[in-house]
């Protein structure tokens, strides 16, 4: 039997390099960094200093109440929807039709931990009757369901790192399976806060180059030391490919497969023989049919950590062989930071813009390659990708050994 | 010193701004708090909340739960102050 096939018809982000799709887009090719020191005394006794917070604050699109009664996760996911589906033209939709999948790493953590103090220092009755909705894992996926009244199944796959590809691939499959037409999917996360931040660093995970922050995101950079935390998120609007053409939809490219695995090795640590990924790898393109050779870039989940990187690449390069030497492979994460269970869906907007300006974005802050990495790396200006039909890659690794990789591929 | 209708009626308009951030002028006696000012029943909450704190009175969870317009609530923080 045939798959449905998929299609992508709407974008929407709002990330540490814009407020929206377009202006993200403009500052990744100029190869900006959205990496920021935090406001002094926001961090009392964390050693890292820095963050890659968003550029565009919720409170300047939304109003008030929304502000006070959404947490910060759930307004990105908001804002990046209301993007997303103006994007693929405000369609009129049958509600019982319409899905919604969005994930976070770790949900409300500043509306918990806020409101853990007001509970400690003025008592139980001061605690917001909003807390539970706020604080919830599926509050921003809850409140994008509620904004455009998706009535199909609002759901939030919760694997760390990789929660957005994950929530991306999960809505392909709603649609695979026949129980909606178009789905609302992404990932969002807002965890830049005390607590969180002295966890990550705690695991020596994060970077701690506090002398120069827009240089601390170096994936493959021979003096890596840990990833930059970031925030925001990214949506993407999926649709059957029928459902598109009947409405005459702009189609952006398609959503072809997907291949999840799990390492079963570590909590935290990569498995260094990479097979879980490298299985991950061959289910996607086997799931999207998609030739080999049609595959040019691959945005890669390098989060710059010593280990994680040139694990990563390896596995890659044992999947696809010797044709990983024609894959043009960029580590955003050089410019946004790592957006844990946003990562995966901004990630995917960029594959999806890469492929309709055929322009893989670039790396930056390679000083000096490290001799381990085999695959080559777009560094510092964007590179052309070739004309006719291709395939790009995005995959999203996640704490608790999750492996997602999607599979993207031009429409014509 | 007993408040006045005015007062708190000004004051449940500041906080109703505040919780459900719609315009002070739609606030009014007659006005239900859930059909016509976007209080729904977690924002109730916050509203009594503030009411007590700001009047200084009580307000029993079976009061709240009679409470559908703002004159509900202003007669009753009125006759409680």
């Amino acid at each position: 039997m045939s798959k449905t096939r998929v299609v992508v018809t709407g974008l929407g982000a709002t990330t540490p390099l814009g407020g929206d799709v377009p202006s993200t887009w403009e500052a990744l090719l100029a190869g900006k960094s959205g990496v920021r020191l935090l406001p002094e005394g926001m961090l009392t006794s964390v050693n890292v200093k820095f963050a890659a917070t968003i550029a565009v604050e919720p409170s300047e699109v939304m109003k008030p109440v929304e502000i006070r009664r959404l947490d910060r996760s759930e307004q990105f996911a908001v804002i990046a929807a209301r993007e997303a589906w103006a994007d693929a033209g405000s369609p009129e939709v049958d509600h019982e039709r319409l899905g919604v999948v969005v994930a976070s790493g770790i949900g409300g953590v500043t509306t918990m931990l806020e409101q853990y103090d007001i509970l400690r220092t003025k008592g139980a009755r001061l605690v917001s009757p909003h807390t539970v909705p706020m604080l919830m894992p599926n509050g921003p996926a809850a409140n994008v369901g509620l904004e455009f009244k998706a009535q199909a199944g609002v759901h939030t796959p919760v694997s760390a790192c990789a929660s957005g590809a994950e929530a991306i691939g999960y809505a392909m499959e709603m649609i695979r399976l026949g129980r909606a037409d178009i789905v609302i999917a992404g990932g969002v996360e807002a965890a830049v806060h005390e607590l969180p931040m002295a966890g990550f660093a705690a695991m020596k995970a994060l970077s701690t180059r506090n002398d120069d922050p827009t240089r601390a995101s170096r994936p493959y950079d021979k003096d890596r030391d840990g990833f930059v935390l970031g925030e925001g998120g990214g949506i993407v609007i999926l649709e059957s490919l029928e459902h598109a053409q009947a409405r005459g939809a702009k189609i952006y490219c398609e959503l072809a497969g997907q291949g999840l695995t799990s390492d079963g090795y570590h909590i935290a640590a990569p498995d260094p023989s990479g097979s879980g990924v490298t299985r991950a790898v061959k289910f996607a393109l086997r799931d999207s049919g998609v030739d080999l050779s049609e595959v040019v870039h691959l945005n890669a989940h390098a989060t710059s950590t010593p280990a994680g990187d040139v694990a990563e690449a390896n596995a890659l390069t044992a999947a696809l062989g010797e044709h990983m030497s024609h894959v043009a492979v960029s580590a955003t994460k050089s410019m946004t930071g790592h957006l844990l269970g946003g990562a995966g869906a901004i990630e995917s907007v960029f594959v999806v813009l890469a492929l309709k300006h055929r322009l893989a974005p670039p790396t930056i802050n390679i000083e000096n390659l490290d001799d381990a990495v085999k695959v080559d790396v777009v560094r510092d200006v964007p590179r052309p990708l070739p004309s006719g039909p291709i395939a790009a890659i995005n995959d999203s690794f996640g704490f608790g050994g999750h492996n997602v990789v999607l599979i993207f591929k031009s429409y014509e | 010193m007993a408040l006045t209708q005015d007062e708190v009626l000004a004051g449940i308009r500041d906080i109703v701004v505040e919780v459900a951030g719609i315009d002070g002028g739609l606030v009014s006696l007659e006005k239900k708090f859930a059909d016509d000012l976007d209080v729904d029943s977690l924002s109730m909450v916050e509203v009594i909340v503030a009411a007590e704190e700001k009047f200084s009175v009580k307000i029993p969870d079976d009061e709240v739960t009679k409470m559908a317009t703002v004159a509900d609530a202003v007669n009753f923080i009125v006759a409680h102050s």
